[in-house]
């Protein structure tokens, strides 16, 4: 251990005098800039403290001389967005659906709050373009289970379907085969028999007459005599090539055995009336909209 | 036998059978296999204690054989080759989990496989076994080395390894069993917060216990660092942790503190933890680890005063920037920024410390790949202590909060500094305590380049979808609404998602040869003529 200062040959700076393993320090001084930077930073905090909220007292703090808080510095940002959406948006809350439709200004404003609720609460569950995936509608066909007019997709939105609300949609399809309603080789043929009603192959052994008897006692309370469906109850056209959860026979004898009730939730009281309306807007506008 | 070994052993006999006991009646299962651990690790440490003390000589090794100091290697050994492991490790588990966002499917499922459960798993492995090992291992060997004495305690410093790598594998089964307190980087529950702080109070006690019986008149200044970061996370972990277990039979608690002091709390320790465990304790290695290799005096002993006071006590108010646009107060994310601002000229104080101590040698960059590693290092740390008092004012940080920004921010300084020179001062370590020459130089410089290549991606590509991600998020249409909905910008998300994989599986690759190198190093390297392990460099 050497315990005086000498010069570093390649600094030419002395040495503090310590070592440790060999390890020396030089005795160089703080660099002007380093100094003079963190002095610039240390001032510009004291300056912010004073303009700021910024430091705890008795009972309160020190408010700053610009008055700032972050609850107040919201609300303007929200007055502007109000600003931005512009005098339509009052008007917006009190037209009717039909009155939205004839104006189209209100119908551009209506549809582009629509697709923005809609991509954050719909989506996930009808895909961001609204093309649905299995056991969840597509919404740009013309193909509705509750109905494709403004006022009834705005119904379907508001309540949902099976979702609990006392207005909800009722109804759903019933499980023939684990209810014992159907035997298994009955299911099977009246699967065919749908088959067939949209014009897709049956299999080979499938009898035609038997299949319309099962599908005539049992299925044309909903679907209709000819398939075509029923809104009011939520029964699904079978005859336009359109399926929810598939059209193999597999997927219908599933299907028929154990029913379907998928869930959309009510959005009334999650989503304010006014979105509802303009969602309600931009899904009709989607492509199937009646 | 001592008063330690008797003393530790029947402890831990004692331990043992209340483990078996919490075995047998623990209310969940998780605390039961926790239990089982600890029971079988106590009972296995009791007999381990005993063959010891059978095996060695009547007397405990001498604190100095001829007059040099009788070093204490063993317990560093274990903490270098756990840092490794656990290095790998943690890597991978970060490679999994930067694949699973980029596709879904890799969760597979399953309850422990899912990103929830193995983001913690990465990130304690990462920082707290790989980056808590590393120093465990450096400051037994710092403190020794400069202190010129044998490290304090004869099993505690064993108790101090063992236990904390112990306590590394119960917070991590606990992750992958969804046993967590839901703060994140303190994640552990309430059982392994305490055994973590047995270790922890003996850690400090080891450090400082060697740091009175020294040999030099002065301390020097990686041991202020070393110093610095122990008590300080010794606090954190208090301040942070009291909590209330259900059943002192079962896994769950509930933490005392509420709502936003409960928040004010959790980034209060989880700055200090970048603070203090990944900034102070890193620069302890910095302080050493680059002067020793390139034989080179520090530059600058004020200015390693200085910014070490004004480091650790700027430090512990940044906090609240984590918390800006909450409900916490706006006079506290005032002082959290502004002492965030403060705290830029002391971090790069380091910065400047490690850097110009490079001056006269500059020239060993080209033939040293692992100096040459650790002064990259410094290069990331200056980098990202200057983005952080960036991203801490409100204004900055209303577009990267929540964003990929913070995670690519968090990597340069993880990846780059902390994992670099964490590398660097293994690779000189490794041959020191096993008393090797490094395996191959050749090899370190491809694991510098293939990780530098993989840093480069990682960050660049989080900096693109992290200014992307908040730029979407705040986008309005001249209507007035927002223009991107969340999981559109998720889908913009996902090229730079598999960028970061990439940049991840780089890094990856590095540190699988860099543990190639280390065990060639050990099992298969000649013999150091220069550097006895045992054996003490002149001090003249």
């Amino acid at each position: 251990m050497s315990e005086h200062n000498e010069i570093d040959r390649v600094s030419g700076r002395s040495t503090t005098g310590h070592e440790w393993d060999g390890i020396k320090e030089l005795n160089t001084p703080l660099p002007r800039w380093w100094v003079l930077t963190f002095y610039a930073t240390i001032i510009w905090a004291i300056g912010y403290w004073v303009v700021y909220p910024a430091w705890p007292l008795v009972s309160g703090y020190t408010t700053g001389l610009f008055q700032y808080s972050t609850r107040a510095s919201v609300v303007t940002d929200l007055a502007d967005l109000e600003k931005l959406r512009g005098e339509k948006m009052a008007v917006l809350g009190s037209a009717s659906l039909a009155d939205i439709e004839k104006d189209p200004a209100l119908l551009a404003l209506a549809r582009a709050r629509g697709k923005t609720v809609f991509a954050d609460n719909c989506a996930p569950c009808h895909g961001s373009g609204g093309a649905g995936a299995k056991g969840f509608p597509n919404l740009n066909d013309d193909d509705w289970l509750w109905g494709g007019s403004l006022d009834q997709i705005m119904q379907t939105i508001q309540f949902g379907a099976r979702s609990g609300h006392a207005k909800t949609h009722e109804g759903q399809m019933l499980a023939f085969g684990r209810d014992g309603v159907l035997k298994k080789d009955e299911i099977v043929t009246v699967a065919n028999y749908v088959r067939s009603l949209s014009g897709l192959p049956t299999a080979p052994k499938f009898d035609a007459s038997a299949g319309k008897k099962i599908f005539t006692e049992n299925c044309t309370s909903c679907h209709g005599d000819n398939g075509k469906g029923n809104q009011e109850l939520g029964a699904p056209n079978l005859t336009d090539k359109i399926w929810l959860y598939g059209s193999d026979e597999e997927t219908l004898v599933e299907t028929i055995t154990n029913g379907r009730a998928g869930v959309m939730p009510a959005w009334v009281g999650r989503l304010d009336p006014v979105t509802v309306k303009a969602l309600a807007v931009y899904v009709h506008s989607l492509g199937g909209g009646k | 036998m001592t008063m330690g070994e008797a003393g530790l052993a029947s402890g831990l006999a004692v331990f043992a059978f209340v483990c078996f006991l919490g075995t047998a009646m623990g209310h969940d299962q998780a605390f039961s296999f926790h239990a089982a651990l600890a029971c079988a690790a106590s009972v296995i440490s009791v007999v381990v204690i005993g063959n010891r003390y059978l095996d060695r000589p009547a007397e405990l090794p001498p604190a100095e054989i001829g007059g040099r100091p009788n070093y204490n290697f063993g317990p560093i050994k274990f903490a270098s080759a756990m840092a490794m492991f656990w290095g790998i490790a943690g890597f991978t588990v970060g490679l999994i989990i930067a694949m699973q966002l980029a596709w879904p499917a890799l969760n597979l499922d399953l309850p422990w496989t899912t990103f929830g459960r193995l983001r913690p798993l990465h990130t304690s492995a990462v920082i707290f076994a790989f980056g808590g090992n590393v120093l465990i291992a450096t400051s037994f060997y710092v403190v020794q080395k400069t202190c010129r004495t044998r490290l304090a305690g004869d099993l505690s410093p064993w108790f101090v390894v063992v236990g904390y790598n112990f306590f590394i594998l119960i917070a991590g089964t606990g992750y992958l069993l969804g046993v967590t307190q839901s703060k994140e980087y303190a994640e552990p529950e309430w059982y392994a917060d305490l055994w973590l702080t047995i270790v922890w109070v003996t850690y400090l006690l080891v450090f400082l216990m060697t740091l009175v019986k020294r040999k030099e008149p002065h301390i020097f200044v990686a041991n202020w660092f070393y110093l610095a970061f122990i008590i300080t996370i010794a606090v954190l972990h208090l301040g942070n942790n009291p909590a209330l277990p259900v059943s002192f039979l079962g896994s769950k608690s509930y933490i005392a503190w509420g709502g936003v002091q409960d928040a004010m709390f959790q980034w209060w320790y989880g700055h200090n933890a970048v603070g203090f465990f990944l900034t102070a304790g890193f620069l302890a290695i910095m302080y050493y680890f680059i002067p020793k290799r390139a034989d080179r005096p520090v530059y600058s002993y004020r200015l390693s005063i200085i910014h070490f006071w004004a480091l650790i006590f700027l430090y512990i108010w940044a906090g609240p920037h984590h918390l800006h646009y909450t409900a916490l107060p706006d006079w506290a994310q005032t002082l959290g920024m502004t002492f965030s601002i403060m705290l830029w000229m002391p971090s790069w104080g380091g910065m400047i410390n490690g850097l110009m101590t490079l001056s006269g040698a500059w020239d060993k960059l080209r033939t040293d790949p692992v100096l040459r590693m650790m002064v990259v290092s410094v290069a990331f740390y200056g980098m990202s202590t200057f983005e952080g008092p960036m991203m801490s004012i409100k204004v900055v940080n209303s577009l990267s909060h929540y964003t990929d920004w913070t995670i690519g921010h968090v990597h340069s300084g993880a990846l780059g500094w902390v994992g670099f020179v964490s590398f660097g001062a293994l690779y000189c370590l490794v041959p020191w305590l096993w008393n090797r020459q490094l395996y191959s130089l050749k090899l370190v410089n491809w694991h510098f380049w293939i990780s530098t290549i993989g840093i480069v991606l990682y960050i660049s590509a989080m900096w693109v979808s992290g200014i992307l991600q908040g730029l979407m998020w705040r986008a309005y249409t001249s209507l007035g609404f927002l223009e991107y909905s969340f999981i559109e910008s998720v889908e913009a998300m996902h090229p730079f998602y598999i960028i970061r994989a990439a940049g991840g599986a780089l890094f990856l690759i590095g540190a699988l040869i860099m543990a190639f190198n280390l065990w060639m190093t050990v099992n298969a390297g000649q013999a150091s003529e220069t550097e006895g392990a045992g054996a003490l460099q002149p001090a003249e």
